[in-house]
């Protein structure tokens, strides 16, 4: 019998296989930032350990990093704090660090594919739950908790039960308008925040393969959010383009080498998935979230589910979240008025994003109403964006291109959305306060971002372009 | 780590289902960098209002329900990886947690802290809602070594799963570091041969 793609990758990995319990599976790189670290370095003390292989291990500061005035001190004392003790902690570890100031900092999701540390057949982990955005790359890649974080400090590796496998398959072509972040969104609103739990997934189909690397990872990136922890995409030539000449990428022989093993990552076509579905491209519009989990989202045109439409057990909670957003059951949320538009987080903050949303406002200006926020996902993002002149495009709208971090996705800095407050987000999480306490978090694509930020309401993109 | 073995105790009832990790402990509570005092901030925005005061409707501010079992609708401790939430809860001074569901990373982070999650049936669930809701001083038992949960009040018993090396970690209060460690001959074996 074939292999998945996920079996064949967990097997070159597994150090010890036994009856009863997880596996021992070998972790060839480890990302780390300052807000999962701090407590298992501390562990590491604590051991007398060392972390095994340093050279397996980078560090960036992303969550706690203000997204102005990178060159002066933090403000914030227990932010500043933490990123200090990142620092600490890499030079006493001999950790690679690539904090405030580097030309290579940034979302930790970002600069590994960007360096070229993300590549196909790796295991990867990171305390961080949007680590499945690696396996846009045919690489297991999933987020971790800090005592594994500990774990695979001293070991480099993770005591971890080989996860069932589900093929998500998505075929045919996108309408003009619809990108990655709808086809992801659209999945999680079909199968529910918690429709992934327990898999690890594959995305499949035509629509799939056509997306660009960075389509790919906004799809990866989001799988956590229907409760997978890890999803991925078979290596192809779109990948080895994407890879090829970066910073961390094999060379020369070695380059020859890889590929040739990467060619061998895809599943088999006996292979058997736990489970398997599938969507048409042709079925999903410009999606947009209207309560407080990313499951609860609906076609731009669509009108708000009603609470008797839902299962009797749940009408508590889906109201509670209906009435925490300020909505009203069965209403359109076309026209409704924004105050704030994010463009950023691990989800959509690369160069592909932002010269997708400069395309669309070029020539045009931000609605008085809203506050606009773009922030690059790294300093290398940030440096692309300025040599192609995208900065002085949003300058002229009239937004600002901000410096890289996680920012308002979580608002663990000074961004944050106010109590009440609307914002159309490109990140990946609307639950209640994450964007500040009583934030209200609508989340979509870059482009229907764009709009609204132009717009000053809620729009169907697709009138726009 | 804490061991777990034998539990008799009141419960928290938090009937909400989807309950994610930036519920338990908000992101701006994450920028402590030992693992202690999580507990104050459990469930914040829901506990506190914006002046700190305590929201008199929230379960946990209500004296009715206490004891050391939380009991949540189903999907709990989705979200994040972070495993600040799974210190909050025990901190708090919760050693079980009991959903019909849970989310994969959650589980694993509270294992890892002592912490017991129990995955029922809904049926069960909204059971153990019910029975507390009618009478708050009811109790709940569980057993680890016979992987049962029990409502006292009724008789009604669940047999619950647990991963077996996972059991005997949390008898016996083994990490997981330990168990790998005792294999680093093979893991730098592994090294050499790929």
């Amino acid at each position: 019998m074939g292999k998945t793609l996920v079996e064949k990758i967990w097997d070159a990995h597994v150090v010890k296989r036994e009856e009863g319990f997880p596996d021992i599976l070998y972790i060839d790189t480890h990302l780390i930032h300052e807000v999962t670290s701090p407590q298992a370095f501390d562990g590491l003390r604590k051991r007398g350990l060392p972390v095994l292989r340093p050279s397996q291990t980078v560090a960036t500061a992303d969550h706690n990093v203000p997204t102005l005035n990178q060159h002066l001190p933090i403000k914030e004392e227990l932010s500043r704090y933490q990123v200090d003790m990142l620092t600490k902690n890499t030079a006493e570890f001999g950790v690679e660090l690539y904090g405030l100031g580097h030309p290579y900092q940034g979302i930790v999701h970002v600069i590994g594919p960007e360096l070229g540390i993300t590549q196909p057949g790796k295991t990867m982990v990171c305390g961080d739950s949007h680590t499945s955005t690696h396996g846009a790359f045919g690489a297991i890649a999933f987020g971790i908790g800090t005592s594994q974080v500990e774990q695979v400090f001293a070991t480099q590796c993770l005591l971890q039960q080989k996860p069932k496998t589900m093929k998500i398959e998505v075929n045919g072509e996108l309408a003009a308008g619809v990108g990655a972040k709808d086809i992801i969104l659209y999945i999680i609103a079909k199968i529910s925040a918690a429709g992934g739990t327990g898999y690890f997934v594959e995305y499949a189909g035509s629509a799939i393969r056509s997306l660009s690397m960075e389509g790919r990872m906004t799809i990866c990136n989001m799988s956590i959010e229907m409760g997978a922890r890890g999803g991925l995409i078979a290596p192809d030539q779109t990948t080895f383009d994407y890879v090829e000449g970066r910073e961390f990428a094999p060379k020369g022989e070695e380059w020859d080498k890889a590929l040739q093993y990467w060619k061998t990552l895809y599943s088999d076509d006996d292979a058997i998935f736990d489970a398997v579905l599938e969507f048409d491209a042709a079925d999903i519009q410009p999606m947009i979230t209207y309560g407080t989990n990313p499951g609860m989202g609906i076609g731009i045109t669509e009108h708000i589910p009603t609470t008797n439409s839902q299962p009797e057990s749940e009408r508590p909670s889906y109201q509670k979240a209906i009435d925490y957003m300020g909505f009203q059951d069965g209403e359109s949320v076309i026209g409704k008025a924004v105050d704030y538009v994010f463009i950023g987080s691990c989800t959509n903050s690369r160069i592909e994003d932002l010269r997708e949303v400069a395309a669309f406002v070029q020539g045009k200006q931000k609605a008085e109403n809203v506050e606009v926020w773009i922030v690059p996902g790294s300093k290398q993002v940030e440096a692309q964006a300025k040599e192609e002149g995208i900065d002085k495009i949003f300058e002229q709208a009239g937004f600002a291109l901000r410096e890289p971090g996680c920012s308002a996705c979580l608002g663990m800095n000074e961004d944050k959305i106010p109590a009440g407050k609307y914002c159309v987000s490109t990140s990946n999480r609307n639950f209640e306060g994450r964007q500040g306490p009583n934030a209200r978090t609508m989340l979509a694509s870059p482009l229907t971002a764009a709009a609204a930020a132009v717009t000053g309401k809620i729009v169907d993109i697709r009138q726009l372009i | 780590m804490k061991k777990f073995e034998k539990l008799t105790s009141q419960v928290v009832p938090l009937p909400i289902e989807n309950i994610d990790t930036d519920q338990i402990i908000p992101a701006r509570f994450l920028k402590a960098t030992t693992r202690d005092g999580f507990g104050d901030n459990l469930f914040r925005d829901w506990r506190y209002d914006a002046d700190n005061q305590p929201k008199v409707d929230f379960v946990m501010n209500n004296p009715t329900f206490s004891g050391k079992v939380l009991v949540a609708g189903k999907n709990f401790g989705c979200g994040s990886s972070r495993e600040h939430a799974a210190w909050a809860i025990q901190d708090y001074g919760f050693d079980v947690v009991i959903s019909s569901f849970f989310a994969d990373i959650f589980k694993g982070n509270a294992l890892n802290n002592g912490v017991l999650p129990i995955q029922v049936p809904e049926e069960f669930l909204q059971k153990i809602f019910s029975v507390v809701f009618a009478n708050p001083t009811s109790s709940l038992s569980v057993d680890l070594e016979a992987q049962t949960v029990t409502i006292d009040e009724t008789g009604d018993s669940y047999s619950f799963e647990i991963n077996p090396y996972k059991k005997s970690c949390l008898i016996n209060g083994y990490d997981d570091i330990d168990f790998i460690l005792s294999h680093k001959r093979q893991i730098e074996e592994f090294e050499k041969n790929r």
